[in-house]
């Protein structure tokens, strides 16, 4: 739509790229050595929000589908991990079904949205719309006679107790806080890679490709449908980790993992950050938290307020993000020193 | 037992129609979607609510609600809307804000507590239901607001530019439309709408800052579904979902009711991608 605003086509990454990804590694394993627990549980959360901000990000600024459901597959995520691994007591396998009963649900909504040909603010409304349905529908789950295997659903209680994340085959022994941060932030890290170079493989080119010119990539023969379900699954993949990484953080799950302020938080995440590049999504989200928790200790009143006083002046002032305006910046000034010389 | 299944379908059309007309309003002749349209009903409801306690009567009540939300909405459209024409996404993330924006205000200047309306309104028993009889000021609302709608875009000087924009923007301010003014006008009708759907259900809903949150949903699927036309859409969405709803309600529960609505709404959106009217030309 706006091709100014958008991706370009992911380039290989450069050496100083795999350099920053390796440092990033690094500074992950060594910061549980010089920091303390409260810091390692709040970026821990960051790490999990910033994974559902990519799964919004990839498939807004690479596949163009803006969908503002992706909390319906985090919500999924973190509901079938929770049930699963009371019922079975066995997190590896929870960890394995949470991520499954989303994808299979990203597969058949996808289905109905991009096999129908809805257009795009069509969708984007139609996603929100299935969030708020599963919020209504599960806050009415409260009485006892709505029970999945032995456990209760708990209505607008949500799920309590869950068991956390342990090592396969370590059944019983749940990850430490150290352990919790090591793990959502290597999943994070990980997903940050992987899905850098899914978008150098001929899928990652097409789905860029049908963003830019959706009948131009028909008429050369790509059946954009497959490709558009397919990015589709994949950030609902993503924000199903996401959901499970949630569950197994707080060891509680809520219906307000659906809500309409979770998910008008994921789109400012995304476009505070910008989303024409895969680090603005994780970046947006750790400053929007930072400044989220920070307004909560300094008692300004409502979070709300703030938070829709910066989507309303990003939409208008910012629509590309911040990352992408600082880079225009610095390159700007850039340019006029070389032209200067 | 009929009588029970019939109203509850009159009922919840009617809802629908009062909950989603001003939204269709603003959906087929600018193609803006507002998501802050929830919070529009929410002010309406508290306009209705303080009109009423400083002891105006309803029907007053409800002409204050639909005029104060209406002179918002303009202002929201000069402010902010007016900058975004032609950006769709950005008028949906922008008006997202704005919903935000109007919770957190509202909450933190009024409070979280709800308020509530009084009326004087009884019940009467027709073939043995026991129906609240401000049920029918509701049903007649619904009509009255159609009724107000249609002709004023039918019969006046006003309505006759609405719809030569609505059909073709560019040949209309060609012809010296002022377009601005127009869309202008536009958002504040569609505002004023749904602060008079707030002002509605106010005695029914009391009014708190997430009451948006319950209607939003419902409004969105009855314009999506509906299409582009705003009066034609909205009625015949509201006729197919109210009587799914009404009858799934009457035999399971009002949360099957809205599963059931959605699911329809998917398969209804996979057949006709545009909505029941995104074929029709002309009309309203």
């Amino acid at each position: 739509m706006y091709p100014e605003f958008a991706a370009h086509a992911a380039d290989p990454p450069r050496w100083w790229w795999w350099v920053a990804v390796a440092a990033m590694a690094v500074l992950l394993i060594a910061a549980p050595f010089f920091t303390d627990m409260a810091f390692q549980l709040d970026t821990s959360i960051i790490f999990v929000f910033a994974l559902l901000a990519l799964s919004m990000g990839f498939l807004w600024g690479y596949a163009g589908i803006l969908s503002f459901g992706q909390t319906i597959f985090f919500g999924l995520g973190g509901y079938s991990y929770a049930i699963l691994a009371i019922e079975t007591g066995n997190t590896s396998l929870a960890f394995i079904g949470g991520l499954l009963v989303p994808v299979l649900f990203s597969v058949i909504l996808g289905y109905f949205v991009v096999y129908g040909r809805i257009s795009e603010i069509y969708l984007s409304v139609v996603t929100l719309v299935v969030t708020l349905i599963f919020e209504k529908s599960i806050r009415s789950t409260s009485g006892p006679e709505f029970v999945i295997g032995s456990v209760r659903l708990g209505g607008q209680n949500g799920i309590p107790g869950i068991p956390g994340l342990s090592l396969p085959g370590m059944e019983g022994a749940p990850l430490s806080i150290e352990g919790v941060f090591y793990l959502a932030g290597a999943m994070m890290l990980l997903v940050y890679v992987g899905l850098r170079l899914i978008l150098l493989t001929t899928f990652g080119r097409v789905i860029v490709g049908i963003r830019e010119n959706e009948r131009r990539m028909e008429l050369l023969g790509y059946d954009s449908r497959r490709y558009k379900l397919g990015a589709f699954t994949l950030a609902g993949a993503v924000a199903a980790l996401s959901g499970v990484l949630y569950g197994a953080w707080g060891n509680f799950v809520a219906p307000e993992m659906f809500n309409l302020n979770q998910a008008a938080q994921v789109v400012i995440w995304v476009i505070v950050g910008g989303r024409s590049t895969l680090i603005g999504p994780i970046f947006g989200t750790g400053l929007v938290q930072y400044l989220s928790t920070w307004l909560g200790t300094v008692n300004v009143g409502q979070v709300t307020v703030v938070l829709g006083a910066i989507l309303i002046i990003f939409v208008l002032v910012f629509p590309r993000g911040l990352l992408p305006t600082i880079a225009d910046l610095a390159r700007l000034v850039f340019r006029s020193q070389v032209s200067e010389k | 037992m009929v009588v029970t299944t019939i109203y509850l379908i009159v009922y919840a059309i009617a809802l629908l129609v009062i909950i989603s007309l001003g939204l269709a309003i603003i959906f087929g002749m600018m193609r803006v979607i507002n998501l802050a349209h929830g919070e529009f009903i929410m002010l309406g409801a508290y306009a209705c609510v303080f009109a009423t306690g400083a002891g105006s009567p309803l029907w007053l009540a409800f002409i204050v609600a639909a005029v104060a939300v209406g002179l918002f909405g303009i202002v929201v459209e000069r402010v902010m809307v007016r900058f975004l024409y032609g950006r769709i996404i950005d008028t949906l993330l922008a008006t997202w804000g704005l919903s935000l924006f109007l919770v957190g205000i509202v909450t933190t200047i009024i409070g979280p507590r709800g308020r509530s309306v009084q009326t004087s309104f009884g019940s009467v028993d027709i073939a043995g239901t026991n129906i609240s009889s401000y049920s029918f000021v509701l049903i007649g609302m619904a009509f009255l607001m159609i009724a107000i709608t249609w002709s004023l875009v039918r019969f006046t000087r006003y309505g006759l530019i609405v719809r030569g924009t609505m059909q073709n923007a560019e040949i209309a301010s060609a012809l010296g439309v002022n377009r601005g003014a127009t869309y202008m006008v536009t958002f504040g009708f569609g505002a004023a709408l749904a602060g008079l759907a707030g002002a509605v259900l106010a005695p029914i809903t009391g009014a708190s800052p997430t009451m948006g949150l319950f209607f939003v949903a419902k409004a969105f699927i009855n314009v999506i579904i509906g299409g582009h036309l705003p009066i034609t859409g909205t009625l015949a969405a509201a006729g197919i979902f109210g009587s799914i709803d009404g009858v799934v309600s009457f035999l399971w529960s009002s949360v099957v009711g809205e599963v059931s609505v959605l699911i329809v709404a998917l398969v209804l959106l996979r057949l006709l991608p545009m909505g029941i009217t995104g074929r029709m030309r002309g009309g309203l």
